[in-house]
């Protein structure tokens, strides 16, 4: 790639870029505010003993599997185009995980 | 292109993280070890939720007896804060602002350390208070296992953005140091990734019972 139109921007082009990067950080901003949300929900499920065991379990796992998916998405940039290529990867590897993570607790141990 | 040449706020690429064919290369071959790890812990995951409570006599402690919300808590808040921290030091990258990048990456750096201080009180605890250690029983060295291997992960990514700061640290931004800070937050998002897991798997659902 040659340098040439890179060197040659217009003032506009920076500015336009950070508003881009700023509005960016703004949703990322938003993003963690939703992670911590959810975390409060988590600890507040675990320490209300009004829930069964059979309610809290699935739905902390749930709000785990949210808050994972924000984290990979937004503040990995897994949203963000020319990703694909991750995205396969991290797929392939949940997709081990889970199996592996089945298989050790019903057949290994039972 | 020269990774190493000069640049400006304006002449900066919008992508600097993949403007070279060798941060390309860098960004996949990284992914590539992010599923890697995936399976890695996910194999600890798993060895845990087996051996979990497993212990030889009824004088062990179970999961439900050692672990204490207040400190859960607090860890888990400092490192999804350095989670942050860290896409704030991107954010400056990708402007061109160098000494703020290193600001911000320098509390990240703080968070981790504070986390891992706190990880370490928490092991010193659980040995003192209820002999909880690596050999007591087949679920403490699976929890150990798992959330040791963390810890290890914690304190490798703060000597890596320490390196990266220091070795950087008067040659401002330019494509070959971008993608290598980038790539160290990567790694830093992702050991957040592998707590949400531990928190809610090993601390939570033990606290459940």
């Amino acid at each position: 790639m040659s340098n040439e139109h890179l060197n040659s921007v217009n003032p506009n082009d920076i500015k336009y870029r950070r508003k881009k990067n700023a509005e960016e950080m703004k949703h990322q901003v938003i993003t963690f505010a939703l992670m911590i949300f959810l975390t409060l929900i988590a600890f507040v499920a675990v320490g209300y003993d009004g829930f069964s065991s059979w309610f809290t379990v699935p739905f902390i796992l749930l709000l785990a599997a949210i808050q994972v998916a924000y984290q990979l998405y937004y503040f990995m940039h897994m949203s963000h185009k020319g990703h694909e290529m991750p995205a396969i990867f991290m797929f392939s590897g949940v997709f081990v995980a889970i199996i592996t993570v089945i298989a050790f607790m019903t057949i290994i141990w039972w | 292109m020269h990774a190493e040449e000069k640049w400006t706020a304006e002449t900066w690429p919008a992508s600097p993280e993949r403007q070279t064919l060798e941060a390309k290369n860098k960004f996949t071959g990284f992914w590539i070890f992010l599923g890697g790890e995936t399976v890695l812990f996910a194999t600890l995951f798993a060895t845990y939720l087996a051996l979990k409570d497993k212990v030889p006599s009824s004088d062990h402690m179970l999961a439900k007896d050692i672990f204490e919300m207040p400190l859960v808590f607090a860890t888990t808040m400092i490192l999804l804060t350095s989670s942050l921290t860290s896409v704030y030091a991107m954010y400056h990258m990708k402007n061109f602002q160098f000494k703020k990048m290193m600001l911000w990456l320098g509390i990240t750096v703080v968070l981790g350390a504070s986390f891992l201080a706190l990880e370490i009180y928490e092991f010193n605890h659980y040995v003192h208070e209820f002999h909880h250690t690596f050999t007591s029983s087949a679920f403490a060295s699976a929890f150990y296992t798992l959330t040791g291997f963390h810890g290890a992960h914690v304190a490798f990514g703060l000597c890596w953005i320490l390196t990266l700061m220091i070795r950087n640290g008067k040659r401002g931004l330019d494509l070959y140091n971008a993608p290598k800070f980038y790539l160290a937050s990567l790694y830093w998002h992702f050991i957040d990734v592998v707590w949400v897991f531990i928190f809610t798997v090993v601390y939570l659902m033990g606290m459940v019972g």
